[in-house]
C-alpha cells in the first residue's frame, strides 16, 4: 500500500517537476509547480510529517505559488523567446547534472540500504510536537524569522511601489 | 514488502527533484520559470529533510529537527519569494524584458 | 711618548682644511698644513731623541680596536729603529715637498683641497708606518691608496686624470687582494696579527705556509709598489701634480711595500722561495722599466718608469737577503727621485706647463739653480761615488753577487741604463739650443729652497750608514763579503751610461736619431711601453667588461632576475585576463558554475565520510 502510495505520487511529482521546465508559457509552469507540491504533501504524509505537510499546502501552495501567479499576470508574461545563449551554459550544463545525479543516487543508495518508511513508522510529527520544539529549544529561530517576514515585506513594499502609481 | 518503502527512494526523488529544478534554472530564459525553479528546488531539499528526520526516528529530538528545519525553509522561502518577485517587476520596469541573458550589466 | 701625535697632527690638518678651507685665504691654509707636517717632523726628533739606542721596540698601546670571538686588534703603534728611519724619511721629506708646493699649486684650483688630501696622506703613511700589527698597516695602506686616487685624480675635470686615479685604485686593489689573503693566512695559523706575536712563532711553522704567506705578501707588495705585473698605474699617475708624484709615487707610498716586507723579514727568512721570487721579481722590474725608459719622451714619465726600476731594486735587495741595504736605498732613492721629480715640475713651472723633452733645451742658463740641484740628483742615482746613490746600490748590487750572480749582471746593465736615461733627460733638457716657445723664469725661492735641501741630502745622504744602524736588526741574513772589482765595474757602468748620453745627446745629436730609425721595431714597442697597456687591456679589461654586460647584466640581471619578476607579473596578467572571462555577465552561466563546485564538494564529501563504495566509515 505505501509503495503504492508512493510510487504514484512521486510519478505525478516527477512529471509535473518536468513540465516545470518544459513548458513554454510561465502560467504553466506555475500550475505543475502547485501538482508538485500537492503531490509532496501527500509524502510528507507518508513520512509522518503531518503539520509540514499541511503547512506546504497551506503556505507554499496557497499562499507563494498565487503570489507567483499574480505576478505573471501583473507582467502579462508571455511565451519565452528563444534568444541569448551561453557556452558554458550549454556545454557543461548536461554533463554536470547527470553527473550530480548519478553520483547522489549512488551513494545515497549504498549509504542508506536498510532503512525503511512505512505509514506510521514516525510518530513525533505532530502539531503538538513540532509547537513544543519551536516554542521550547527553538524559539530563538522562531523570533528571528518573525523579523525576517517583517524585512521581507518592507523590501517588498519599497521596491514595488511606484509601480503602483 | 508492498508496505514498505526504502529510505533511498525517497532520496533519490528528492535528488531527482532538485536536478529538475537545476535544470530550469540553467536551461530557461524567462525569470519568472528561473525563480519556479529555484522553488522547486527548495522543495526537494525539504522532502529530504523530512526523510532524514524519519530516520532519526520521533522519539528523539534530532527527529524533530528535520521538520523544524524544513519548515524555516518554508519561512525563508516566503520572504524571498516576496522580495524576489519585487525585483522582478521592478527590473522588467527597468528593462521592459523578462530574459535572463539581457541582464549583464555585470558583465566583465 | 705620545706616538700618536705624530699622525695625528696632519690629521688635524686634514679636518681644519678640509672643513674650513674654502673660507680661508692661502696663508692660513699654508699654516695649518705645512705646520702640521713640520711640527710631526719636530715631534719625531725629538721622540727618537728621547728614546735613545731603540734596542727593543717601543710600543704604545691605545684601545682595542677588534674583540671578536679569538680575534684581538688593538690600536698599538711602536717604534723601533726600522720605524725610525722610516719617520724621518716621511715627515722630513713630506716637509720640504709640501713647503715646495705651496709655491707649485700657487695658481692651481682647489688649493686647500689640495693641502688637505697630502695631510690626509701623511696621516695614513705614518699610521703605516707606525702599525704594530698587519691590521693596522693594512688600515694605512688602504689610506694611501685612497690618498693616491683622490690626488692623481686632483684635476678632476680632465677625464685622463680621473682615469689615471680610477686605474691606481683598481690595480691596488688587485695587489690588496693578496695582502688580505696573507693576513687571513696568518691569523688562522699564528692566531694574531701582532708583529710581536707572529714573528716569534715564525721560526716554528711550516715552510710551505710561510712560502704561502710571503707569496701573498709579495703580491700585496707588488701592487702598491708598482711592481711587474701591476705596475702599469705608475705611469699614468703622471696625471697629478708633480708634489703628489714626488711625495707619494717617489719617496713615500710606493716604499710601503718594501717597508712591509722588510718588516715581515721572520716570515721572509724562513721561506727561501718566497724571497727568490722577490728578487726575480724585482731585478725583472728593475731591467724591464729600465728599457722603456730609456725612449720616453715626457720628462716625468721617465722618472716614473726610473721609480719602477729603482724600487725594483730595492726589492732585490730585500730578496737577496739585505734588509738594510734595501731599507738604505729606500732612503736614498726617496732623497734623490723627489729632488728629480721637484726639479722636473720646476721646469714644466717655468715652462708654463711643457713636459715633454723635445721642447725643452738650453735651460742650464735660464733656470740655473734648479739645472744644478737636479744635476746633485742624477750623479747620485747614476751611483757616481761618493754621492749617496753608489753606496746603496753598490750594498745591493753585492749582495745579488752573493745571491746569484747572474742578478748581479743584470742589475749592472740596469745601472748603466739607468744612468743614460737620466743623464740623457738632463742634457735633453738644459743642454743645447732652447726648442720651446715659453718664457722660462726660475722659480720662487719657496721651490728652490726645498731643491737645495734635497741636493745636498743626495750627495752626502750615502754617509748616513744605515746598514750599520740596522746591524743586528735583521738577524739570520747571510753575510755579504766586500768584493772591490765588482764595486769597479758597476761605477763604470754607471760611467759608460753618462758618457754615451752626453755623445747622443750633445756631442753628436744625430746619433739618436739613426738609432731610432735603424731599430725602428724596437724603438716603438719601447716607446709604446711594451704595449703592456694594450695587452692588459685586451686580455682582462675588455673580456670582463664584456662579460660583465651580456653574461652578468643583460643574461643575469635582465633576463633572469627582472624576467622573474616581470615574468611573474605578466603571468599574473595572463591569468587574471584569462580569469575575467568567466565574468561574463550571464546569470546562467555563473550558476552553472556554482553547480560544478557543488558537484566537487559532494564527491569529497562523499568520499571523506565513506568507503569509496558506500558503507560508512
Amino acid at each position: 500500500m505505501d509503495v503504492i502510495l508512493f510510487f504514484v505520487f512521486a510519478i505525478i511529482a516527477v512529471v509535473c517537476a518536468i513540465n516545470v521546465v518544459v513548458q513554454t508559457h510561465p502560467i504553466s509552469s506555475a500550475i505543475s509547480l502547485v501538482g508538485v507540491m500537492g503531490s509532496l504533501a501527500v509524502l510528507y504524509l507518508l513520512l509522518g510529517a503531518e503539520f509540514l505537510a499541511a503547512a506546504q499546502v497551506i503556505v507554499y501552495a496557497g499562499a507563494i505559488m498565487v503570489l507567483f501567479v499574480f505576478v505573471i499576470m501583473l507582467l502579462n508574461a508571455g511565451t519565452e523567446k528563444k534568444e541569448g545563449k551561453s557556452l558554458v551554459v550549454q556545454l557543461l550544463g548536461v554533463p554536470l547534472l547527470v553527473a550530480f545525479l548519478g553520483i547522489v543516487a549512488f551513494f545515497v543508495q549504498r549509504v542508506f540500504p536498510t532503512t525503511m518508511v512505512h505509514f506510521g513508522g514516525f510518530t513525533g510529527g505532530g502539531v503538538h510536537e513540532i509547537g513544543m520544539a519551536l516554542f521550547g529549544p527553538y524559539l530563538l529561530p522562531f523570533e528571528v524569522t518573525s523579523i525576517l517576514i517583517l524585512i521581507a515585506i518592507l523590501g517588498a513594499i519599497v521596491l514595488a511601489r511606484k509601480e503602483m502609481d | 514488502m508492498l508496505a514498505e518503502v526504502p529510505m533511498s527512494y525517497f532520496l533519490t526523488l528528492s535528488a531527482i527533484l532538485f536536478a529538475l529544478g537545476v535544470a530550469g534554472f540553467l536551461f530557461r530564459r524567462s525569470v519568472i520559470t528561473v525563480f519556479m525553479s529555484i522553488e522547486l528546488m527548495l522543495n526537494a531539499v525539504n522532502l529530504s529533510f523530512v526523510t532524514f528526520s524519519y530516520h532519526h526516528g520521533g522519539a528523539t529530538h534530532q527527529g524533530i529537527e528535520g521538520h523544524l528545519f524544513a519548515f524555516f525553509v518554508m519561512v525563508v522561502a516566503a520572504a524571498e519569494a516576496a522580495v524576489g518577485l519585487a525585483i522582478i517587476l521592478t527590473i522588467f520596469k527597468n528593462r521592459q524584458t523578462l530574459n535572463i541573458d539581457d541582464i549583464e550589466s555585470m558583465k566583465n | 711618548m705620545a706616538l700618536w701625535l705624530i699622525p695625528i697632527l696632519p690629521f688635524a690638518g686634514f679636518v681644519i682644511n678640509g672643513l674650513f678651507g674654502r673660507r680661508f685665504s692661502k696663508a692660513v691654509v699654508n699654516t695649518f698644513a705645512i705646520g702640521s707636517v713640520v711640527l710631526a717632523f719636530a715631534w719625531v726628533l725629538k721622540t727618537l731623541l728621547g728614546l735613545g739606542s731603540l734596542e727593543t721596540a717601543v710600543t704604545e698601546h691605545y684601545f682595542t680596536w677588534i674583540q671578536s670571538g679569538s680575534l684581538n686588534i688593538g690600536c698599538d703603534f711602536a717604534v723601533d729603529r726600522l720605524t725610525a728611519i722610516m719617520l724621518l724619511v716621511v715627515t722630513g721629506i713630506g716637509s720640504l715637498i709640501h713647503i715646495y708646493a705651496i709655491g707649485y699649486m700657487a695658481h692651481e684650483g682647489g688649493y686647500y683641497r689640495f693641502f688637505a688630501y697630502m695631510n690626509l696622506f701623511m696621516f695614513f703613511m705614518l699610521v703605516l708606518v707606525l702599525a704594530s700589527n698587519y691590521l693596522l698597516l693594512f688600515v694605512g695602506w688602504e689610506g694611501v691608496g685612497l690618498c693616491s686616487y683622490l690626488l692623481i685624480g686632483f684635476y678632476f675635470d680632465k677625464k685622463f686624470a680621473t682615469d689615471a686615479g680610477n686605474k691606481a685604485f683598481i690595480v691596488n686593489r688587485i695587489g690588496d687582494f693578496g695582502f688580505s689573503l696573507a693576513m687571513f693566512l696568518i691569523f688562522v695559523n699564528f692566531g694574531s696579527l701582532d708583529f710581536g706575536k707572529v714573528f716569534r712563532q715564525a721560526p716554528a711553522a711550516d715552510t710551505g705556509l710561510l712560502t704561502t704567506i710571503g707569496l701573498l705578501l709579495l703580491v700585496g707588495a707588488c701592487g702598491k709598489s708598482a711592481q711587474l705585473p701591476l705596475y702599469v698605474w705608475l705611469p699614468d699617475a703622471m696625471a697629478g701634480p708633480t708634489p703628489v708624484s714626488a711625495l707619494i709615487h717617489a719617496a713615500t707610498m710606493v716604499t710601503a711595500g718594501v717597508y712591509m716586507t722588510a718588516r715581515s723579514w721572520p716570515i721572509f727568512m724562513h721561506a727561501p722561495t718566497a724571497m727568490d721570487a722577490i728578487a726575480i721579481m724585482g731585478i725583472a722590474t728593475a731591467v724591464f722599466s729600465a728599457t722603456i725608459g730609456l725612449v720616453q719622451n715626457d720628462i716625468k714619465k721617465v722618472f716614473a718608469y726610473s721609480t719602477v726600476s729603482q724600487l725594483g731594486y730595492m726589492f732585490v735587495g730585500v730578496g737577496c737577503g739585505a734588509f738594510s741595504a734595501g731599507i738604505w736605498h729606500l732612503m736614498t732613492h726617496a732623497f734623490f727621485k723627489a729632488l728629480l721629480f721637484l726639479g722636473a715640475g720646476s721646469v714644466i713651472h717655468a715652462l708654463s706647463g711643457e713636459q715633454d723633452l723635445r721642447n725643452m733645451g738650453g735651460l742650464r742658463t735660464k733656470i740655473p739653480i734648479t739645472c744644478w740641484t737636479m744635476m746633485c740628483a742624477a750623479v747620485a742615482i747614476a751611483g757616481v761615488p761618493p754621492f749617496s746613490g753608489f753606496f746603496s746600490k753598490d750594498a745591493i748590487l753585492l749582495a745579488a753577487y752573493n745571491h746569484a750572480p747572474w742578478m748581479y749582471w743584470l742589475g749592472v746593465v740596469t745601472a748603466g741604463m739607468t744612468a743614460f736615461y737620466v743623464f740623457r733627460a738632463m742634457f735633453l733638457a738644459f743642454w743645447g739650443e732652447y726648442r720651446g716657445h715659453a718664457h722660462p723664469h726660475e722659480s720662487p725661492p719657496v721651490m728652490w729652497i726645498p731643491l737645495a735641501v734635497l741636493g745636498a741630502l743626495s750627495l752626502v745622504g750615502g754617509f748616513i750608514n744605515i746598514p750599520k744602524f740596522l746591524d743586528g736588526f735583521f738577524q739570520g741574513v747571510p753575510e755579504v763579503p766586500e768584493n772591490s772589482s765588482l764595486m769597479i765595474v758597476s761605477i763604470a757602468a754607471g760611467l759608460i751610461g753618462i758618457f754615451l748620453a752626453w755623445l747622443m745627446y750633445i756631442a753628436k745629436p744625430a746619433i739618436a736619431d739613426s738609432l731610432a730609425s735603424s731599430l725602428k721595431l724596437l724603438y716603438t714597442t719601447l716607446l709604446n711601453k711594451y704595449f703592456v697597456d694594450e695587452i692588459y687591456d685586451a686580455a682582462v679589461v675588455k673580456p670582463i667588461v664584456g662579460g660583465s654586460r651580456w653574461v652578468l647584466w643583460k643574461g643575469a640581471d635582465v633576463g633572469l632576475i627582472d624576467g622573474s619578476v616581470n615574468g611573474a607579473g605578466s603571468m599574473a596578467q595572463g591569468a587574471g585576463g584569462i580569469l575575467r572571462k568567466l565574468q561574463s555577465g550571464n546569470i546562467r552561466s555563473y550558476a552553472t558554475w556554482v553547480l560544478f563546485g557543488s558537484v566537487l564538494a559532494i564527491v569529497v564529501l562523499f568520499l571523506a565520510t565513506t568507503n569509496y563504495w558506500g558503507g560508512l566509515q
